[in-house]
Protein backbone atom coordinates (compact mmCIF):
# COMPACT_ATOMS: atom_id res chain seq x y z
CA UNK A 1 0.00 0.00 0.00
CA UNK A 2 1.16 3.40 -0.67
CA UNK A 3 2.21 5.42 2.26
CA UNK A 4 0.61 8.94 0.16
CA UNK A 5 -2.39 8.34 -1.70
CA UNK A 6 -4.20 11.17 -3.64
CA UNK A 7 -7.27 10.56 -5.79
CA UNK A 8 -9.21 13.63 -7.25
CA UNK A 9 -7.21 15.86 -5.23
CA UNK A 10 -8.19 19.30 -5.79
CA UNK A 11 -8.29 22.77 -4.20
CA UNK A 12 -10.03 25.98 -6.03
CA UNK A 13 -9.39 29.71 -4.83
CA UNK A 14 -12.52 31.74 -5.64
CA UNK A 15 -12.46 30.03 -9.06
CA UNK A 16 -8.59 29.42 -9.45
CA UNK A 17 -7.77 25.82 -10.18
CA UNK A 18 -4.82 25.70 -8.01
CA UNK A 19 -4.45 22.04 -8.00
CA UNK A 20 -6.48 20.47 -10.35
CA UNK A 21 -7.52 16.97 -9.73
CA UNK A 22 -4.04 14.92 -9.00
CA UNK A 23 -3.81 10.91 -8.48
CA UNK A 24 -0.69 10.54 -6.37
CA UNK A 25 1.16 6.90 -5.05
CA UNK A 26 4.01 7.67 -2.84
CA UNK A 27 5.88 4.25 -2.02
CA UNK A 28 7.04 3.74 1.79
CA UNK A 29 10.71 4.32 1.62
CA UNK A 30 11.22 6.26 -1.55
CA UNK A 31 11.99 10.19 -2.07
CA UNK A 32 9.20 11.50 -4.15
CA UNK A 33 10.25 14.59 -6.09
CA UNK A 34 7.54 17.33 -6.99
CA UNK A 35 8.76 19.23 -10.22
CA UNK A 36 7.22 22.52 -11.57
CA UNK A 37 7.42 26.22 -11.69
CA UNK A 38 6.43 28.75 -9.59
CA UNK A 39 2.32 29.09 -8.94
CA UNK A 40 2.19 25.43 -9.62
CA UNK A 41 0.19 23.57 -6.99
CA UNK A 42 2.87 22.53 -5.19
CA UNK A 43 2.85 24.32 -1.93
CA UNK A 44 -0.85 23.96 -1.81
CA UNK A 45 -0.64 20.03 -2.37
CA UNK A 46 1.78 19.62 1.03
CA UNK A 47 -0.88 21.78 2.36
CA UNK A 48 -3.69 19.55 1.98
CA UNK A 49 -1.57 16.51 2.65
CA UNK A 50 -0.34 18.06 6.04
CA UNK A 51 -4.08 19.08 6.62
CA UNK A 52 -3.42 22.79 6.87
CA UNK A 53 -5.70 23.53 4.26
CA UNK A 54 -9.00 21.49 3.43
CA UNK A 55 -9.01 19.98 -0.19
CA UNK A 56 -12.22 21.47 -2.38
CA UNK A 57 -12.74 17.57 -3.63
CA UNK A 58 -11.16 14.59 -3.78
CA UNK A 59 -9.38 12.62 -0.83
CA UNK A 60 -5.82 11.98 0.47
CA UNK A 61 -4.50 9.24 2.64
CA UNK A 62 -1.36 9.65 4.33
CA UNK A 63 0.07 6.96 6.33
CA UNK A 64 -3.58 5.62 5.61
CA UNK A 65 -4.98 8.08 7.62
CA UNK A 66 -7.38 10.54 5.78
CA UNK A 67 -6.14 14.00 6.14
CA UNK A 68 -9.54 15.61 6.43
CA UNK A 69 -11.41 13.26 9.06
CA UNK A 70 -7.87 11.79 11.22
CA UNK A 71 -5.88 15.10 10.70
CA UNK A 72 -4.53 14.49 14.45
CA UNK A 73 -2.82 11.12 13.08
CA UNK A 74 -1.79 12.13 10.19
CA UNK A 75 0.17 15.40 11.71
CA UNK A 76 1.58 12.60 14.20
CA UNK A 77 2.77 10.63 11.68
CA UNK A 78 4.25 12.90 9.66
CA UNK A 79 7.65 16.16 9.67
CA UNK A 80 6.93 19.31 7.90
CA UNK A 81 9.61 22.26 5.92
CA UNK A 82 7.26 24.87 4.72
CA UNK A 83 8.84 26.80 2.20
CA UNK A 84 8.98 30.05 4.22
CA UNK A 85 10.65 29.73 7.30
CA UNK A 86 8.93 28.54 10.69
CA UNK A 87 11.54 29.44 13.80
CA UNK A 88 10.96 31.46 16.36
CA UNK A 89 14.08 33.67 15.76
CA UNK A 90 14.25 34.89 19.37
CA UNK A 91 14.68 31.59 21.13
CA UNK A 92 18.21 29.50 20.64
CA UNK A 93 18.28 26.52 17.81
CA UNK A 94 18.35 24.02 20.63
CA UNK A 95 15.23 25.67 22.49
CA UNK A 96 13.42 25.56 18.96
CA UNK A 97 14.28 21.64 18.64
CA UNK A 98 12.93 21.14 22.11
CA UNK A 99 9.77 23.10 21.71
CA UNK A 100 8.97 21.18 18.97
CA UNK A 101 10.13 17.53 20.58
CA UNK A 102 8.17 18.65 23.76
CA UNK A 103 4.81 19.12 21.07
CA UNK A 104 4.93 15.86 19.68
CA UNK A 105 4.85 14.57 23.09
CA UNK A 106 8.70 12.95 23.28
CA UNK A 107 10.01 12.33 27.11
CA UNK A 108 12.96 13.56 28.54
CA UNK A 109 15.39 11.40 27.86
CA UNK A 110 14.34 11.04 24.12
CA UNK A 111 14.50 14.59 24.27
CA UNK A 112 17.99 14.65 25.17
CA UNK A 113 19.20 12.17 22.86
CA UNK A 114 17.21 13.12 19.96
CA UNK A 115 18.20 16.74 19.60
CA UNK A 116 21.88 15.80 19.80
CA UNK A 117 21.42 13.17 17.23
CA UNK A 118 19.59 15.69 14.83
CA UNK A 119 22.16 18.53 15.59
CA UNK A 120 25.38 16.39 14.47
CA UNK A 121 23.19 14.90 11.72
CA UNK A 122 22.75 18.75 10.30
CA UNK A 123 26.04 19.89 11.53
CA UNK A 124 24.85 22.46 14.13
CA UNK A 125 26.08 21.14 16.96
CA UNK A 126 28.59 23.42 18.06
CA UNK A 127 25.56 26.60 16.97
CA UNK A 128 22.92 24.88 19.09
CA UNK A 129 22.70 27.71 21.76
CA UNK A 130 23.30 30.80 19.49
CA UNK A 131 19.81 32.45 18.80
CA UNK A 132 18.29 31.77 15.78
CA UNK A 133 18.06 35.37 14.39
CA UNK A 134 22.29 35.56 14.39
CA UNK A 135 21.78 31.82 11.49
CA UNK A 136 22.61 32.26 8.44
CA UNK A 137 19.93 31.09 5.61
CA UNK A 138 21.57 27.74 5.51
CA UNK A 139 21.79 27.31 8.93
CA UNK A 140 17.91 28.07 9.62
CA UNK A 141 17.20 25.65 6.39
CA UNK A 142 19.12 22.86 8.11
CA UNK A 143 17.85 23.64 11.51
CA UNK A 144 14.38 23.05 10.03
CA UNK A 145 15.06 20.27 8.62
CA UNK A 146 16.55 18.99 11.75
CA UNK A 147 13.29 19.79 13.63
CA UNK A 148 10.96 17.74 11.13
CA UNK A 149 12.34 14.40 11.43
CA UNK A 150 13.40 14.40 15.27
CA UNK A 151 10.03 12.78 16.09
CA UNK A 152 10.85 9.80 13.85
CA UNK A 153 8.42 10.64 11.45
CA UNK A 154 7.17 8.29 8.80
CA UNK A 155 7.57 11.02 6.48
CA UNK A 156 9.11 13.95 6.01
CA UNK A 157 7.44 17.08 3.34
CA UNK A 158 10.20 19.49 2.21
CA UNK A 159 8.52 22.55 0.14
CA UNK A 160 11.51 24.10 -1.56
CA UNK A 161 14.00 22.91 0.51
CA UNK A 162 16.59 24.78 -1.09
CA UNK A 163 14.54 27.81 -2.14
CA UNK A 164 17.16 31.09 -2.15
CA UNK A 165 20.33 29.37 -1.00
CA UNK A 166 23.68 29.51 -2.38
CA UNK A 167 25.25 26.40 -5.10
CA UNK A 168 27.47 25.62 -1.88
CA UNK A 169 24.80 25.56 0.95
CA UNK A 170 22.08 23.56 -1.35
CA UNK A 171 24.81 20.37 -2.10
CA UNK A 172 25.07 20.52 1.60
CA UNK A 173 21.26 19.87 2.40
CA UNK A 174 21.11 17.27 -0.50
CA UNK A 175 23.65 15.11 1.46
CA UNK A 176 21.68 15.63 4.74
CA UNK A 177 18.04 14.86 2.78
CA UNK A 178 19.74 11.22 1.38
CA UNK A 179 21.76 10.69 4.85
CA UNK A 180 18.44 11.12 6.19
CA UNK A 181 16.49 8.88 3.94
CA UNK A 182 19.25 6.16 4.32
CA UNK A 183 19.78 6.29 7.90
CA UNK A 184 16.17 7.00 9.13
CA UNK A 185 14.40 5.53 6.67
CA UNK A 186 11.99 8.16 5.97
CA UNK A 187 9.96 8.70 2.58
CA UNK A 188 10.56 12.09 1.60
CA UNK A 189 8.09 14.27 -0.24
CA UNK A 190 10.03 17.04 -1.48
CA UNK A 191 8.51 19.53 -3.84
CA UNK A 192 11.30 21.83 -6.18
CA UNK A 193 11.71 23.88 -9.33
CA UNK A 194 15.04 23.11 -9.65
CA UNK A 195 15.53 20.41 -12.07
CA UNK A 196 18.58 19.14 -11.00
CA UNK A 197 17.48 19.16 -7.40
CA UNK A 198 14.61 16.61 -8.57
CA UNK A 199 17.18 14.73 -10.78
CA UNK A 200 19.86 14.12 -8.19
CA UNK A 201 17.37 13.53 -5.39
CA UNK A 202 14.66 11.72 -6.77
CA UNK A 203 13.48 7.95 -7.10
CA UNK A 204 11.02 9.45 -8.81
CA UNK A 205 9.61 12.81 -10.16
CA UNK A 206 6.32 14.29 -10.60
CA UNK A 207 6.25 16.84 -12.90
CA UNK A 208 3.03 19.33 -11.98
CA UNK A 209 2.00 22.27 -14.36
CA UNK A 210 -1.23 24.67 -13.65
CA UNK A 211 -2.12 22.42 -10.79
CA UNK A 212 -2.25 19.34 -13.03
CA UNK A 213 0.07 15.97 -12.87
CA UNK A 214 1.94 15.58 -16.73
CA UNK A 215 4.17 12.80 -16.11
CA UNK A 216 5.67 10.21 -12.83
CA UNK A 217 8.19 8.16 -12.91
CA UNK A 218 11.98 8.33 -12.56
CA UNK A 219 14.44 10.46 -13.82
CA UNK A 220 15.50 7.52 -15.74
CA UNK A 221 12.67 6.39 -17.34
CA UNK A 222 11.12 10.60 -18.25
CA UNK A 223 14.31 10.93 -19.85
CA UNK A 224 14.45 7.01 -21.98
CA UNK A 225 10.93 8.20 -22.70
CA UNK A 226 12.40 10.96 -25.14
CA UNK A 227 13.93 7.60 -25.78
CA UNK A 228 17.36 9.59 -27.03
CA UNK A 229 20.86 10.83 -26.63
CA UNK A 230 21.19 14.05 -27.54
CA UNK A 231 23.68 15.93 -29.90
CA UNK A 232 24.17 19.26 -29.47
CA UNK A 233 26.70 21.11 -31.89
CA UNK A 234 27.35 24.07 -33.67
CA UNK A 235 27.82 24.89 -37.59
CA UNK A 236 28.09 27.54 -40.27
CA UNK A 237 24.78 26.92 -41.15
CA UNK A 238 22.73 25.55 -38.68
CA UNK A 239 19.25 26.39 -40.58
CA UNK A 240 20.01 24.52 -43.40
CA UNK A 241 21.59 21.59 -41.37
CA UNK A 242 18.11 21.37 -39.41
CA UNK A 243 16.49 21.00 -42.33
CA UNK A 244 18.46 18.11 -44.01
CA UNK A 245 18.61 16.15 -41.04
CA UNK A 246 14.62 16.41 -40.38
CA UNK A 247 14.21 14.17 -43.28
CA UNK A 248 16.74 11.27 -42.30
CA UNK A 249 14.67 8.53 -40.69
CA UNK A 250 17.28 7.96 -37.72
CA UNK A 251 17.20 11.40 -36.32
CA UNK A 252 13.92 11.75 -34.05
CA UNK A 253 14.09 15.16 -33.61
CA UNK A 254 15.65 18.51 -33.89
CA UNK A 255 15.81 21.50 -32.13
CA UNK A 256 17.47 25.13 -33.08
CA UNK A 257 18.08 27.40 -30.13
CA UNK A 258 20.46 30.10 -30.07
CA UNK A 259 23.45 29.36 -31.99
CA UNK A 260 23.11 25.61 -31.45
CA UNK A 261 20.95 22.80 -32.76
CA UNK A 262 19.98 19.72 -30.69
CA UNK A 263 19.48 16.40 -32.53
CA UNK A 264 17.38 13.57 -31.07
CA UNK A 265 18.87 10.02 -31.80
CA UNK A 266 19.46 6.64 -30.12
CA UNK A 267 22.56 5.57 -29.52
CA UNK A 268 24.51 8.78 -30.47
CA UNK A 269 28.12 7.90 -30.36
CA UNK A 270 27.41 6.10 -33.51
CA UNK A 271 25.52 8.78 -35.05
CA UNK A 272 28.41 11.35 -34.76
CA UNK A 273 30.16 9.88 -37.92
CA UNK A 274 27.58 10.06 -39.69
CA UNK A 275 26.35 13.59 -38.97
CA UNK A 276 29.89 15.05 -39.64
CA UNK A 277 29.82 13.55 -42.97
CA UNK A 278 26.62 14.39 -44.18
CA UNK A 279 27.91 18.01 -42.99
CA UNK A 280 30.70 17.60 -45.11
CA UNK A 281 28.96 16.35 -48.16
CA UNK A 282 27.09 19.51 -48.10
CA UNK A 283 29.63 21.75 -47.46
CA UNK A 284 28.56 22.86 -43.93
CA UNK A 285 31.70 23.39 -41.65
CA UNK A 286 31.00 22.02 -37.68
CA UNK A 287 33.09 24.06 -35.37
CA UNK A 288 32.22 21.78 -32.12
CA UNK A 289 30.29 18.74 -31.13
CA UNK A 290 29.05 16.91 -27.90
CA UNK A 291 26.77 14.13 -27.19
CA UNK A 292 24.96 14.02 -24.01
CA UNK A 293 21.79 12.21 -22.31
CA UNK A 294 18.97 13.90 -22.03
CA UNK A 295 18.16 15.74 -18.58
CA UNK A 296 14.79 16.47 -16.97
CA UNK A 297 15.26 20.06 -18.43
CA UNK A 298 14.21 18.21 -21.99
CA UNK A 299 12.02 16.27 -20.03
CA UNK A 300 10.09 19.07 -19.35
CA UNK A 301 10.04 20.75 -22.25
CA UNK A 302 8.81 17.84 -23.97
CA UNK A 303 5.68 17.85 -21.84
CA UNK A 304 5.09 21.39 -21.19
CA UNK A 305 6.29 22.83 -24.48
CA UNK A 306 8.48 25.68 -22.54
CA UNK A 307 11.56 25.47 -20.57
CA UNK A 308 10.96 25.83 -16.62
CA UNK A 309 13.98 28.94 -16.48
CA UNK A 310 11.18 30.79 -18.95
CA UNK A 311 9.07 30.77 -15.32
CA UNK A 312 9.39 33.62 -13.22
CA UNK A 313 11.28 33.05 -10.39
CA UNK A 314 9.94 32.55 -6.98
CA UNK A 315 11.15 34.88 -4.25
CA UNK A 316 11.01 34.03 -0.55
CA UNK A 317 8.29 35.97 1.24
CA UNK A 318 10.48 38.19 4.04
CA UNK A 319 8.48 40.56 6.13
CA UNK A 320 8.84 44.09 5.29
CA UNK A 321 11.68 45.66 7.62
CA UNK A 322 9.23 47.51 9.84
CA UNK A 323 7.57 44.81 11.23
CA UNK A 324 10.96 43.40 12.73
CA UNK A 325 11.24 46.66 14.44
CA UNK A 326 7.92 46.31 16.44
CA UNK A 327 9.06 42.96 18.20
CA UNK B 1 3.88 15.94 32.06
CA UNK B 2 3.98 13.74 29.30
CA UNK B 3 0.03 14.34 28.13
CA UNK B 4 0.47 16.22 24.66
CA UNK B 5 -1.69 18.77 25.67
CA UNK B 6 -0.30 19.51 28.87
CA UNK B 7 3.41 19.56 26.97
CA UNK B 8 1.79 22.28 24.50
CA UNK B 9 0.25 24.34 27.23
CA UNK B 10 3.41 24.21 28.63
CA UNK B 11 5.97 24.60 25.63
CA UNK B 12 3.64 27.63 24.67
CA UNK B 13 3.84 29.56 28.49
CA UNK B 14 7.70 28.88 28.24
CA UNK B 15 8.28 30.41 25.22
CA UNK B 16 6.52 33.52 25.75
CA UNK B 17 8.32 34.10 29.35
CA UNK B 18 11.71 33.18 27.43
CA UNK B 19 11.05 35.73 24.81
CA UNK B 20 9.72 38.45 27.54
CA UNK B 21 13.01 38.08 29.74
CA UNK B 22 15.01 38.31 26.43
CA UNK B 23 13.20 41.67 25.21
CA UNK B 24 14.65 44.04 27.93
CA UNK B 25 13.38 47.01 25.26
CA UNK B 26 9.96 45.66 25.46
CA UNK B 27 9.72 45.37 29.36
CA UNK B 28 10.90 48.86 29.53
CA UNK B 29 8.80 50.42 26.62
CA UNK B 30 5.86 48.81 28.21
CA UNK B 31 5.88 49.80 31.94
CA UNK B 32 7.60 53.16 31.23
CA UNK B 33 4.13 55.05 30.51
CA UNK B 34 2.33 53.80 34.08
CA UNK B 35 5.70 54.59 35.29
CA UNK B 36 5.85 57.94 33.99
CA UNK B 37 1.80 58.25 35.08
CA UNK B 38 2.54 57.81 38.55
CA UNK B 39 5.72 59.89 38.77
CA UNK B 40 4.70 63.02 37.20
CA UNK B 41 0.95 62.99 37.16
CA UNK B 42 1.26 60.88 40.88
CA UNK B 43 3.35 62.50 42.61
CA UNK B 44 2.65 66.29 40.98
CA UNK B 45 -0.61 66.02 41.71
CA UNK B 46 -0.47 64.37 45.25
CA UNK B 47 -2.04 67.27 47.34
CA UNK B 48 -4.86 68.06 44.94
CA UNK B 49 -8.48 67.03 46.46
CA UNK B 50 -10.25 65.31 45.17
CA UNK B 51 -14.12 64.21 45.45
CA UNK B 52 -15.38 60.33 46.11
CA UNK B 53 -11.49 59.73 47.71
CA UNK B 54 -11.88 58.05 51.02
CA UNK B 55 -9.92 60.04 54.28
CA UNK B 56 -6.41 59.91 54.33
CA UNK B 57 -6.32 58.80 50.36
CA UNK B 58 -4.00 60.98 48.25
CA UNK B 59 -4.33 61.17 44.05
CA UNK B 60 -0.88 59.02 43.83
CA UNK B 61 -2.67 56.36 46.06
CA UNK B 62 -5.85 56.81 44.01
CA UNK B 63 -4.00 56.79 40.90
CA UNK B 64 -1.59 53.49 41.78
CA UNK B 65 -3.95 50.82 41.22
CA UNK B 66 -5.18 52.00 37.48
CA UNK B 67 -2.18 52.38 36.39
CA UNK B 68 -1.34 48.20 37.70
CA UNK B 69 -4.64 47.61 35.65
CA UNK B 70 -3.61 49.53 32.56
CA UNK B 71 0.02 47.78 32.45
CA UNK B 72 -1.34 44.21 32.77
CA UNK B 73 -4.28 44.89 30.42
CA UNK B 74 -2.09 46.44 27.40
CA UNK B 75 0.81 43.47 27.90
CA UNK B 76 -2.08 40.84 27.81
CA UNK B 77 -3.21 42.17 24.90
CA UNK B 78 -0.07 42.15 23.66
CA UNK B 79 0.47 38.98 24.14
CA UNK B 80 -2.55 37.90 22.56
CA UNK B 81 -2.13 40.33 19.43
CA UNK B 82 1.31 38.82 18.78
CA UNK B 83 -0.29 35.62 17.20
CA UNK B 84 -0.19 37.84 14.27
CA UNK B 85 3.60 38.27 14.55
CA UNK B 86 4.06 34.34 14.62
CA UNK B 87 1.61 34.21 11.58
CA UNK B 88 3.53 37.34 9.93
CA UNK B 89 6.96 35.53 10.70
CA UNK B 90 5.86 31.81 9.77
CA UNK B 91 6.27 30.29 13.21
CA UNK B 92 2.23 29.94 14.23
CA UNK B 93 2.43 26.96 11.04
CA UNK B 94 4.69 25.20 12.99
CA UNK B 95 2.44 25.23 15.99
CA UNK B 96 -0.72 24.53 13.68
CA UNK B 97 0.70 21.57 12.26
CA UNK B 98 1.65 19.84 15.38
CA UNK B 99 -0.55 17.14 16.41
CA UNK B 100 -2.07 19.39 19.86
CA UNK B 101 -5.60 20.63 19.79
CA UNK B 102 -6.21 24.12 19.53
CA UNK B 103 -7.18 25.32 22.95
CA UNK B 104 -4.47 24.15 24.53
CA UNK B 105 -2.35 26.48 22.09
CA UNK B 106 -4.69 29.34 23.43
CA UNK B 107 -4.71 27.63 27.28
CA UNK B 108 -0.73 28.29 26.71
CA UNK B 109 -1.09 31.34 25.45
CA UNK B 110 -3.41 32.86 27.83
CA UNK B 111 -1.45 31.79 30.80
CA UNK B 112 2.03 32.88 29.03
CA UNK B 113 0.56 36.79 28.43
CA UNK B 114 -1.14 36.27 31.93
CA UNK B 115 2.39 35.41 33.56
CA UNK B 116 4.25 38.09 32.04
CA UNK B 117 1.79 40.52 32.23
CA UNK B 118 1.16 40.57 35.86
CA UNK B 119 5.14 40.30 36.31
CA UNK B 120 4.96 44.09 34.97
CA UNK B 121 1.61 44.91 37.03
CA UNK B 122 3.81 43.56 40.42
CA UNK B 123 6.87 46.31 39.16
CA UNK B 124 4.60 49.07 39.07
CA UNK B 125 2.80 48.04 42.43
CA UNK B 126 6.76 47.69 43.71
CA UNK B 127 7.48 51.01 42.46
CA UNK B 128 3.68 52.20 44.01
CA UNK B 129 5.24 51.40 47.04
CA UNK B 130 8.35 53.53 46.67
CA UNK B 131 6.43 56.28 45.71
CA UNK B 132 4.77 55.80 49.06
CA UNK B 133 1.20 54.44 47.82
CA UNK B 134 -0.34 53.03 51.16
CA UNK B 135 -1.22 49.33 49.54
CA UNK B 136 -3.88 47.58 51.78
CA UNK B 137 -1.73 44.35 52.17
CA UNK B 138 -4.83 42.16 52.92
CA UNK B 139 -6.46 43.20 49.17
CA UNK B 140 -3.36 41.73 47.90
CA UNK B 141 -4.81 38.12 47.38
CA UNK B 142 -8.07 38.39 45.97
CA UNK B 143 -6.07 41.79 44.05
CA UNK B 144 -3.93 38.87 42.59
CA UNK B 145 -7.04 36.92 41.39
CA UNK B 146 -8.44 39.66 40.21
CA UNK B 147 -4.97 40.74 38.13
CA UNK B 148 -6.02 37.22 36.67
CA UNK B 149 -8.73 37.51 35.27
CA UNK B 150 -7.99 40.75 33.62
CA UNK B 151 -5.01 39.23 31.99
CA UNK B 152 -7.57 36.79 30.43
CA UNK B 153 -9.94 38.81 29.50
CA UNK B 154 -6.96 41.26 27.48
CA UNK B 155 -5.60 37.95 26.52
CA UNK B 156 -8.84 36.58 24.98
CA UNK B 157 -9.14 40.08 23.40
CA UNK B 158 -6.26 40.16 21.91
CA UNK B 159 -6.41 36.71 20.25
CA UNK B 160 -9.78 37.42 18.93
CA UNK B 161 -8.51 40.54 17.34
CA UNK B 162 -5.73 38.53 15.93
CA UNK B 163 -7.52 36.12 14.66
CA UNK B 164 -9.20 38.63 12.53
CA UNK B 165 -6.95 41.22 11.39
CA UNK B 166 -3.77 40.46 8.87
CA UNK B 167 -2.39 43.62 9.32
CA UNK B 168 -0.14 44.42 12.51
CA UNK B 169 -0.69 48.21 11.69
CA UNK B 170 -4.28 47.69 12.68
CA UNK B 171 -3.14 46.96 16.37
CA UNK B 172 -1.49 50.40 17.00
CA UNK B 173 -4.46 51.97 15.50
CA UNK B 174 -6.75 49.81 17.93
CA UNK B 175 -4.83 51.13 21.22
CA UNK B 176 -4.46 54.34 20.08
CA UNK B 177 -7.86 55.16 19.07
CA UNK B 178 -9.83 52.51 21.67
CA UNK B 179 -7.80 51.77 24.34
CA UNK B 180 -6.08 54.69 25.32
CA UNK B 181 -9.29 56.87 25.27
CA UNK B 182 -11.03 53.54 27.27
CA UNK B 183 -8.36 53.92 29.75
CA UNK B 184 -9.46 57.74 30.57
CA UNK B 185 -12.77 56.72 30.74
CA UNK B 186 -12.15 54.31 33.39
CA UNK B 187 -11.89 55.91 37.01
CA UNK B 188 -7.86 54.54 36.19
CA UNK B 189 -7.24 58.74 36.29
CA UNK B 190 -10.02 60.81 38.01
CA UNK B 191 -13.20 59.22 40.28
CA UNK B 192 -16.40 58.52 39.30
CA UNK B 193 -17.43 61.04 41.94
CA UNK B 194 -15.65 63.86 39.86
CA UNK B 195 -17.60 63.80 37.04
CA UNK B 196 -20.63 65.30 35.38
CA UNK B 197 -23.51 63.33 34.30
CA UNK B 198 -23.00 62.84 30.41
CA UNK B 199 -19.45 61.73 31.39
CA UNK B 200 -20.26 59.47 33.70
CA UNK B 201 -22.83 57.43 31.70
CA UNK B 202 -20.07 57.15 29.38
CA UNK B 203 -17.48 55.51 32.02
CA UNK B 204 -20.36 53.18 33.15
CA UNK B 205 -20.99 52.16 30.00
CA UNK B 206 -17.25 51.03 29.18
CA UNK B 207 -16.25 48.07 30.65
CA UNK B 208 -12.57 48.86 32.11
CA UNK B 209 -14.23 51.31 34.32
CA UNK B 210 -15.35 47.85 36.75
CA UNK B 211 -12.26 46.37 36.13
CA UNK B 212 -10.35 49.69 37.52
CA UNK B 213 -12.49 50.21 40.32
CA UNK B 214 -12.52 46.05 41.81
CA UNK B 215 -8.62 46.59 41.51
CA UNK B 216 -8.92 49.10 43.79
CA UNK B 217 -11.54 48.45 45.62
CA UNK B 218 -8.67 45.85 46.42
CA UNK B 219 -5.61 47.24 47.11
CA UNK B 220 -6.58 49.83 48.74
CA UNK B 221 -10.68 50.20 50.04
CA UNK B 222 -11.83 52.10 48.14
CA UNK B 223 -15.01 51.43 45.65
CA UNK B 224 -16.99 53.62 43.48
CA UNK B 225 -18.90 50.54 42.67
CA UNK B 226 -20.22 47.84 44.53
CA UNK B 227 -17.37 44.84 44.86
CA UNK B 228 -19.57 42.45 43.41
CA UNK B 229 -21.08 44.26 40.31
CA UNK B 230 -17.45 44.55 39.79
CA UNK B 231 -16.63 41.00 39.89
CA UNK B 232 -19.47 40.05 38.22
CA UNK B 233 -18.41 42.16 35.18
CA UNK B 234 -14.59 41.29 35.15
CA UNK B 235 -15.94 37.57 35.35
CA UNK B 236 -18.65 37.85 32.34
CA UNK B 237 -15.67 39.85 29.96
CA UNK B 238 -13.32 37.38 30.90
CA UNK B 239 -15.22 34.50 29.75
CA UNK B 240 -16.71 36.63 27.05
CA UNK B 241 -13.54 37.29 25.39
CA UNK B 242 -12.14 33.55 25.99
CA UNK B 243 -14.58 32.17 24.41
CA UNK B 244 -14.54 34.22 21.46
CA UNK B 245 -11.03 34.41 21.47
CA UNK B 246 -10.76 30.47 21.27
CA UNK B 247 -13.74 30.26 18.62
CA UNK B 248 -12.06 32.53 16.14
CA UNK B 249 -8.77 31.67 16.95
CA UNK B 250 -10.00 27.63 16.02
CA UNK B 251 -11.64 28.93 12.50
CA UNK B 252 -8.62 30.98 11.25
CA UNK B 253 -5.89 29.92 8.97
CA UNK B 254 -2.24 29.61 8.90
N1 LIG C 1 -4.49 31.37 -0.12
C1 LIG C 1 -4.59 31.54 -1.46
N2 LIG C 1 -5.58 32.29 -1.98
C2 LIG C 1 -5.70 32.44 -3.32
N3 LIG C 1 -4.87 31.90 -4.23
C3 LIG C 1 -3.85 31.15 -3.78
C4 LIG C 1 -3.65 30.93 -2.37
N4 LIG C 1 -2.56 30.14 -2.21
C5 LIG C 1 -2.10 29.88 -3.45
N5 LIG C 1 -2.87 30.49 -4.40
C6 LIG C 1 -2.68 30.38 -5.87
O1 LIG C 1 -2.67 29.02 -6.22
C7 LIG C 1 -1.71 28.76 -7.22
C8 LIG C 1 -0.75 27.69 -6.74
O2 LIG C 1 0.06 28.23 -5.71
P1 LIG C 1 1.16 27.39 -4.93
O3 LIG C 1 0.57 26.10 -4.51
O4 LIG C 1 1.71 28.27 -3.88
O5 LIG C 1 2.24 27.15 -6.07
P2 LIG C 1 3.76 26.66 -5.94
O6 LIG C 1 4.01 26.27 -4.53
O7 LIG C 1 3.86 25.52 -6.90
O8 LIG C 1 4.61 27.81 -6.36
C9 LIG C 1 -1.03 30.08 -7.53
O9 LIG C 1 -1.65 30.62 -8.68
C10 LIG C 1 -1.33 30.91 -6.32
O10 LIG C 1 -1.40 32.27 -6.66
MG1 LIG D 1 5.42 26.97 -3.27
Amino acid sequence: MAIIEARGLTKRFDGLMAVDHIDLDVEEGEIFGFLGPNGAGKTTTIKMLTTLLKPSEGEAKVCGYDVVKQPDLVRRSIGVVFQEPALDDQLTGRENLDFHARLYGLNRREREERIEEVLELVGLADRADELVKNYSGGMRRRLEIARGFIHHPRILFLDEPTLGLDVQTRRAIWNYIMKLNKKEGITIFLTTHYLEEADKLSDRVAIIDNGKILAVDSPRKLKDMIGSDVITLRCSEPNRLKNILESISWVRDVKHHGEELSIYVEIGETKIPKIIKIAEENGIRISSITLREPTLEDVYLNFTGKTIREEAKPTIRRPPPRFRRWR
Amino acid sequence: MNSPELQAIYVMWMRQLKRFMRARSRLIANIIQPFFFLAFLGLGLRPIKLPGLITGMSYLDFLAPGMIAMSIIFASMFAGVSIIWDRQFGFLKEILVAPVSRLSIVIGRTFGGATVSIIQGFIILAVSILFGVKINLMGLIPGLFLMLLIAFFAVGFGIALASRMEDPHAFSLIMNLVMMPATFLSTAFFPLESTTSWLRIMIYMNPLTYIVDGLRGCLTNMFSISPWIDLTVTVFLCAATMSIGTYLFNKSEA
